[in-house]
């Protein structure tokens, strides 16, 4: 440490945040955890788009059908889907077989067959528009060729017959969309509300901090079961309620964090180069009051999707055919014995998203605070 | 002087520390003896290794440092030891206390029951035996009113007192080896004398060997045998205390040697104008507790000082901890609230609000006491030191602010091209002068420094008082320069007000006071602090 031979240096420092990233960069759960979340986060946005699905369309005819990779109809499901369709037709089918992607058959009865009434193989989500190759015995036998209608239901389908991948990814977004947003409603007015308590201090202090003791006591129940009440359900207020009620324990974190760096050294020359309040609070609290932030942050983030789960499993949160996780997973639940990708897929979802977000927490904590681990 | 064989023999140790940028070797193949009952000081700077040194003996190095090579106590091998096996050693054959005496006791539990701790584990004494041999180490240690202090709490003892307390549970075992890491650098001048004469004396009366690790040559002047002087991990120079200091052979023992400030300040004309005056002055902090605050009890930090500051001059505050030398500081500078007048050139300042004070602000300046706390860690040094610019000159687009940032820092001399880096990146030394350029870059009449150099290493000290004394003679500044050390005050200032609980005991020109001090506290200090 000697003080005055000054070696060349490099022109860019290397800050503490920097610093950070390195650190958190060589933690492989972190980045892991990172890579997990940025792929989440990209297939719930982009992913509902691709997988052919409208998330509220329902099909009829595949009303909890499991998951699986092959596409749907089956080929062991056809004869009885064919069978229910020729027996609203009143004929009977017969030389039933599948030819590539079409469906042969022939349709038999004592009476002409209403050609109209085909129109159920076009209204099932099974086929397409069948073709007549040959009409028989003055209408009474038809020879047809049905194209195949391929679906995929990689997750299968729900108790309504809903793509469950779809479903599954359009509550991701919903889920991934209350816990940003809730969060950055409670890091804004947590993080001003703290360090402005915990800067300015004395009676302006005690009363800040006995509002929020005050919203601390409001039972968080009561209080969503009051606004849903008033305003009705309503996505943007899920993020006003959490959000509403996150912010306390950031604002205490926040306070507690100022009052030691108050008394910091760089504060006290701050004031004495004239400083204002506003300024010592911005460029020298609110930036080394954010390691521990960043770290709630994490937490927070999956702690109010759970907080949105809980709601949407009461029936307080988002509103039919949307959807979230706990939504989802509170279906599943109720299905578990019939249909256990139900619960599965949207329970692995949130369990995965989840996990990584508290790894990620982990890791964050550890490369911002080197000294504690 | 080494009396048979030696009871530590340290051969060809490195230590070194995996970090970010790679190995660091802090320790670079050190040789060291300690002879049975002999008195070593390991003297060098703050990051030549020398704490690391033993560090590694005791088995404490940090989780990221490793160290090779060979440490034999009594011809036992300790290096590679595991925790359970040094254990035989460590604590019962070589003892070791520590810099900081408010940490290194556990705050609630009282100072018997921490002594006695140990004594029930590791000889299996009963508990009134335990607290017997308690109060047989306090009485060891000199500690006043032993008896009752052994049901006290850490919080009630004062510096030297819980230092007293960490070498009466360090002696516990009776070791071979007391080692003692810059045990005295926390404390008072007068503390510090006490407590050097207890390590030498008990070193005497129960025949162990002690090993002083201390960046102050003065302290080896009166106590040690032998010296091993250290500078970047590596040993420059080892010999007798007196061949060291008479007759030293490396030119680096040569400047540490030399270290001590050197020039005194002239006084300014008699009629120089009056830059800040204050009558009267006092701050009171209100002790009392609870809600309603029903009883008052007032601590009184700065009690009634009258201060008149002269333009080009510099008032030296002397005084121990709690005097309220710093409070004073703050006071004039209107950072904590106060009560008399305070008069800056022509302006009364007591009545002025904190908006009112802001224009003023660009005169009145500070330097702080520590180099790692005054920098704000997350903005770069340009943005650090071109603050006050955004209050005092809000007219200067970023890049002339940016361009007054680099002339103030190249005044202090550092390199311009650094004021993109951030402070964790720079040594003590450069950081304080980072502090000073921020105080600079407002041209002020009147420069506070709080302590600025007691952080810092000695020839660091020298050139931080050297650069101070020139930006006086530069811009005509007047100081108001706080220290407890007296030699750093005997350079810096051509008047001393010297401080003891709140009030001035003494003031005068420096020489005067130097040479004829008239009170006894002022005596104390000064025989404490000249270690010849």
């Amino acid at each position: 440490m000697s003080d005055s031979p000054l070696t060349p240096l490099p022109m860019i420092g290397r800050s503490l945040w920097q610093d950070a990233r390195n650190r958190l960069m060589r933690n492989r759960a972190a980045v892991a955890s990172l890579i997990v979340l940025g792929l989440m986060a990209l297939s719930c946005i982009a992913g509902p788009w691709l997988t052919g699905h409208p998330y509220d369309r329902v099909y009829p005819d595949y009303v909890r059908v499991p998951a699986s990779l092959e596409s749907y109809p089956k080929a062991d499901a056809i004869p009885a889907a064919v069978q229910r369709i020729a027996a609203r037709i009143r004929a009977t089918p017969g030389d039933v077989a599948v030819v590539g992607e079409s469906l042969r058959l022939t349709l038999t009865s004592p009476r002409p067959i209403d050609q109209r009434l085909l129109v159920y193989f076009d209204r099932s989500d099974q086929f397409g528009t069948p073709r007549i190759t040959a009409n028989e015995e003055e209408g009474r036998r038809l020879a047809l060729e049905v194209p195949l209608k391929r679906q995929r239901f990689l997750f299968g389908t729900d108790a309504n017959g809903r793509d469950l991948l779809t479903r599954t990814l359009i509550a991701g977004r919903v889920s991934l969309a209350i816990g940003l947003l809730a969060t950055g409603v409670a890091l804004i007015i947590g993080v001003l509300y703290g360090a402005a308590a915990g800067y300015l201090g004395g009676r302006i202090d005690m009363l800040m901090m006995r509002v929020v003791d005050v919203l601390y006591a409001l039972p968080f129940i009561f209080f969503v079961i009051l606004l849903v009440v008033f305003f009705g359900r309503n996505f943007i207020l899920m993020f006003l309620a959490v959000g509403a009620i996150e912010w306390l324990d950031m604002a205490r974190i926040v306070r507690g964090q100022t009052l030691s760096l108050k008394r910091q050294e760089y504060v006290l020359a701050a004031e004495a180069l004239g400083v204002t309040t506003g300024g010592i609070i911005w460029r020298h609290i609110i930036p080394n009051t954010l390691g521990p932030v960043i770290v709630y942050v994490t937490l927070l983030v999956p702690k109010v999707i759970l907080l949105e789960s809980f709601l949407s499993f009461l029936g307080l949160g988002v509103q039919e055919p949307m959807t979230s996780w706990g939504a989802l997973i509170s279906d599943g639940a109720r299905a578990i014995q019939g249909a256990w990708w139900m619960l599965a897929f949207p329970a692995a979802s949130l369990v995965t998203t989840l996990f990584a977000l508290n790894f990620l927490g982990d890791g964050l904590r550890d490369a911002l605070d080197p000294r504690d681990r | 002087m080494t009396t048979g064989d030696p009871i530590l023999s340290i051969r060809n140790l490195h230590v070194r520390f995996r970090s970010n940028d790679g190995m660091v070797e802090a320790v670079r193949g050190v040789d060291l003896d300690v002879g049975a009952g002999e008195f070593v000081a390991i003297v060098g700077e703050s990051g030549s290794g020398k704490s690391q040194s033993v560090m590694a003996a005791m088995g404490l190095l940090a989780s990221n440092g490793e160290a090779t090579g060979s440490i034999r106590y009594r011809g036992a091998e300790l290096l590679g030891l595991k925790a359970a096996a040094l254990n035989a050693y460590r604590g019962r054959k070589l003892a070791m206390i520590f810099q900081e005496p408010m940490t290194s006791l556990d705050p609630l539990f009282k100072i018997g029951a921490q002594i006695a701790a140990p004594l029930r584990k590791h000889q299996g004494l009963s508990r009134k035996a335990a607290r017997a041999r308690a109060l047989e180490l306090l009485e060891l240690v000199r500690m006043p009113r032993p008896e009752a202090r052994l049901s006290s709490y850490p919080h009630e003892l004062s510096g030297g007192q819980r230092q007293r307390v960490m070498i009466a549970m360090a002696l516990a075992n009776d070791p071979d080896i007391l080692i003692a890491d810059e045990p005295t650098t926390a404390l008072d001048v007068t503390i510090e004398a006490e407590i050097l004469a207890l390590i030498a004396e008990l070193r005497q009366r129960l025949g162990m060997a002690v090993i002083l690790i201390t960046h102050d040559l003065g302290l080896v002047r009166q106590h040690a045998e032998r010296v091993y002087v250290m500078r970047q991990g590596e040993v420059v120079e080892s010999g007798t205390k007196r061949q060291i200091i008479s007759a030293p052979a490396h030119p680096y023992t040569r400047m540490l040697l030399a270290a001590e400030p050197e020039g005194r300040k002239a006084p300014p004309p008699d009629d120089a104008p009056i830059l800040l005056s204050a009558r009267d002055l006092r701050v009171s902090y209100d002790l009392s507790r609870g809600f309603l605050r029903r009883e008052t009890a007032l601590l009184h930090a700065v009690d009634g000082v009258d201060l008149t500051l002269r333009r080009g001059q510099t008032i030296g505050i002397v005084g121990e901890s709690g005097s309220g030398k710093s409070t004073l500081g703050k006071a004039v500078l209107k950072l904590v609230p106060s009560a008399g007048t305070i008069r800056f050139e022509d302006r009364a300042l007591a009545p002025l609000d904190r908006a009112a004070m802001r224009p003023l602000r660009s005169s009145l300046q500070v330097v702080f006491q520590d180099p790692f706390g005054s920098l704000s860690p997350r903005l770069t040094v340009g943005e650090i030191v071109s603050e006050g610019l955004l209050v005092h000159a809000p007219h200067l687009t970023r890049a002339e602010r940016d361009l007054r940032a680099a002339q103030a820092l190249a005044e202090v001399s550092l390199e311009p091209a650094l004021r993109n880096r951030y402070p964790h990146e720079f040594s003590g030394g450069q950081r304080q002068r980072i502090a000073i350029a921020r105080a600079m870059i407002l041209h002020p009449k009147l420069v506070v420094l709080d302590e600025p150099t007691s952080a810092l290493d000695r020839t660091v000290q020298k050139s931080i008082v050297a650069l101070l004394k020139d930006m006086q003679a530069r811009h005509a500044l007047s100081y108001l320069f706080i220290s407890h050390d007296l030699g750093v005050v005997r350079a810096m200032a051509d008047w001393v007000m010297v401080m003891k609980d709140g009030c001035v005991v003494e003031s005068g020109p420096t020489e005067a006071i130097f040479e004829a001090p008239q009170a006894d506290y002022t005596r104390r200090l000064i025989a404490a602090s000249i270690k010849a």
